[in-house]
């Protein structure tokens, strides 16, 4: 691993061919009849034409994540006569993906995303070579599962696996299409890739240095994304793989989009790659790929809090123990389903923490049992509590033990 | 005044606010503004060195603030500043 980043190095320093992909000859592409005629439409504007089209079929793209901004981007990738395209995703499709995962049906509930989509596409599509990988993308294989591609798209949902997609992609030169989505918001760009004059554009690091602290921005199981957003910004992503790949316009190099849909405005900002960045900044320190959860701070261990298992707390309830039993999740939550607690949401919790009995065992709980905890954390640092129990796992988890009557979100 | 755009996931520390009007100098006196206003922001701006974290970025008009004077960036009257923090996507944060 160490040699092959070493080689990267090398490389940097020499001249090499201007873009960063290294292209099939597309020369000796061929269409058939069937094909002219699917791709007719590009192949008459003046900009695009049989060149471009033949770039795509040449083309190896790498689809990592199949879920809200993969299923758009796939199914016009697809459809655009991408003739090679790998997806990554080792998730299965569940009832609640349905609301943006475009790509996936009622059939397709309960099976392999990559399997589900690669059927969907090839239907779609079937002059077009559809590879899947049905595994979890780790510091072990990504690398010599990126390095079978042209051009890298991220449509990823964790910060670890984003760093991941990000260094292994610097690591072997590939552009890196990058879009990430949270409740109204999305953001695009493009990493990672060289230009036509041979300069490289800056990549994930340049942009977020270090990740967030673990609960400080929810992720979209517990904030909500508005389905139609990824459909947006996959779109989106998928158009920048096509002019990376087709070399057609101006790559969204060394800039930043984003959009609210809420207010319905967009921004394009400029980035500059960092001296400072680890990866291939002046001084690089990163040069193979790390363990990501550990970067992220996802292996370090939280302060433990008291717990209570959803069966306890209905041993108290049914045998009639006193205790104060609180819910801080948020107030549209709560309206959906409660268990009659309190409601005292995390984010105001603190300022609330005289209404929380000092003596008397307090209960305390969310949708799984993360946000509970976190509260407690904040009340006993803050203000010295230790008599409050975490409900584990949650109102999820009293559902489906106790009370399966009870509508899940 | 210079306009200050909240990024959804810290609209709920600004009452919802999506944008917010500043009479500020610069960066730092912008953030100690919105911060005196809305105390729940600073864990989220500041770190303990004073200094903007590294999750968050902040541009002026259409340049990140670190392409140019840090949190010493002027702000200029009628600038747009925009808080644009590191978003992931759908994973719930206890999935790896």
């Amino acid at each position: 691993m160490q040699l092959l980043a070493l080689y990267q190095r090398l490389l940097e320093g020499l001249p090499q061919q201007k873009h960063n992909i290294k292209y099939m000859n597309h020369d000796n592409i061929q269409f058939s009849k069937e094909e002219l005629t699917r791709y007719n439409r590009h192949i008459i504007i003046k900009e695009f034409g049989l060149e471009a089209q033949k770039k795509l079929k040449a083309a190896k793209v790498l689809v990592i994540g199949s879920g809200g901004l993969g299923s758009p981007m796939l199914l016009y990738l697809a459809a655009a006569g991408v003739g090679n395209i790998g997806i990554v995703d080792f998730d299965l499709v569940d009832d609640s993906n349905l609301q943006r995962q475009v790509l996936f049906g009622v059939n397709e509930v309960g099976k392999p995303k990559a399997e589900a989509a690669k059927k969907r596409l090839q239907s779609l599509n079937p002059y077009i070579n559809i590879h899947v990988h049905n595994i979890q993308l780790t510091s072990k294989n990504a690398l010599d599962i990126i390095e079978k591609y042209d051009v890298v798209a991220d449509g990823t949902d964790n910060f670890p696996t984003r760093y991941l997609v990000n260094d292994a992609t610097v690591l072997l030169g590939k552009p890196n299409v990058y879009a990430s989505i949270y409740q109204f918001e999305g953001q695009v760009s493009v990493f990672n890739y060289r230009n036509a004059k041979g300069e490289l554009g800056p990549n994930y690091r340049d942009l977020y240095a270090t990740p967030p602290p673990l609960g400080l921005v929810p992720s979209c199981a517990e904030g909500g994304v508005l389905g139609v957003l990824p459909g947006i910004i996959g779109s989106l992503q998928a158009l920048e793989v096509i002019k990376v790949v087709t070399g057609v316009g101006d790559v969204l190099s060394g800039r930043f989009f984003i959009f609210d849909a809420l207010t319905f405005e967009s921004r394009t900002f400029n980035l500059k790659r960092n001296p400072a960045n680890p990866l291939n900044g002046t001084n690089p320190t990163i040069k193979e790929l790390i363990d990501y959860e550990a970067f992220c701070n996802l292996k370090t261990p939280e302060r433990p809090v008291k717990e209570i298992s959803v069966k306890e707390l209905y041993d108290w309830q049914v045998r009639g123990e006193d205790f104060q039993f609180i819910d801080v999740r948020e107030q549209h939550e709560y309206e959906i389903v409660n268990l009659g607690a309190e409601l005292i949401p995390l984010d105001v919790v603190t300022q609330h923490a005289d209404k929380i009995d000092r003596k008397k065992k307090v209960v305390i709980h969310c949708k799984t049992g993360n946000r509970s905890a976190k509260a407690i954390r904040e009340l006993e640092d803050k203000f010295g509590f230790i008599n409050l129990y975490n409900l584990k796992a949650g109102i999820f988890g009293y559902i489906d033990e106790v009370n399966p009557e009870l509508t899940k979100y | 005044m210079a306009t200050v755009i909240i990024p959804t996931p810290l609209r709920r520390f600004t009452n919802n606010a999506a944008r917010l009007t500043v009479e500020a100098n610069s960066v730092l006196e912008m953030i100690q503004c919105l911060v005196k206003d809305f105390p729940d922001l600073k864990k989220h701006l500041l770190d303990a060195n004073g200094k903007v974290p590294s999750f968050i970025n902040i541009f002026v008009d259409d340049d990140d603030i670190r392409n140019l004077q840090q949190e010493q960036t002027v702000v200029k009257e009628n600038a747009t500043v925009s808080i644009v923090p590191a978003i992931a996507g759908g994973a719930p944060s206890t999935k790896a």
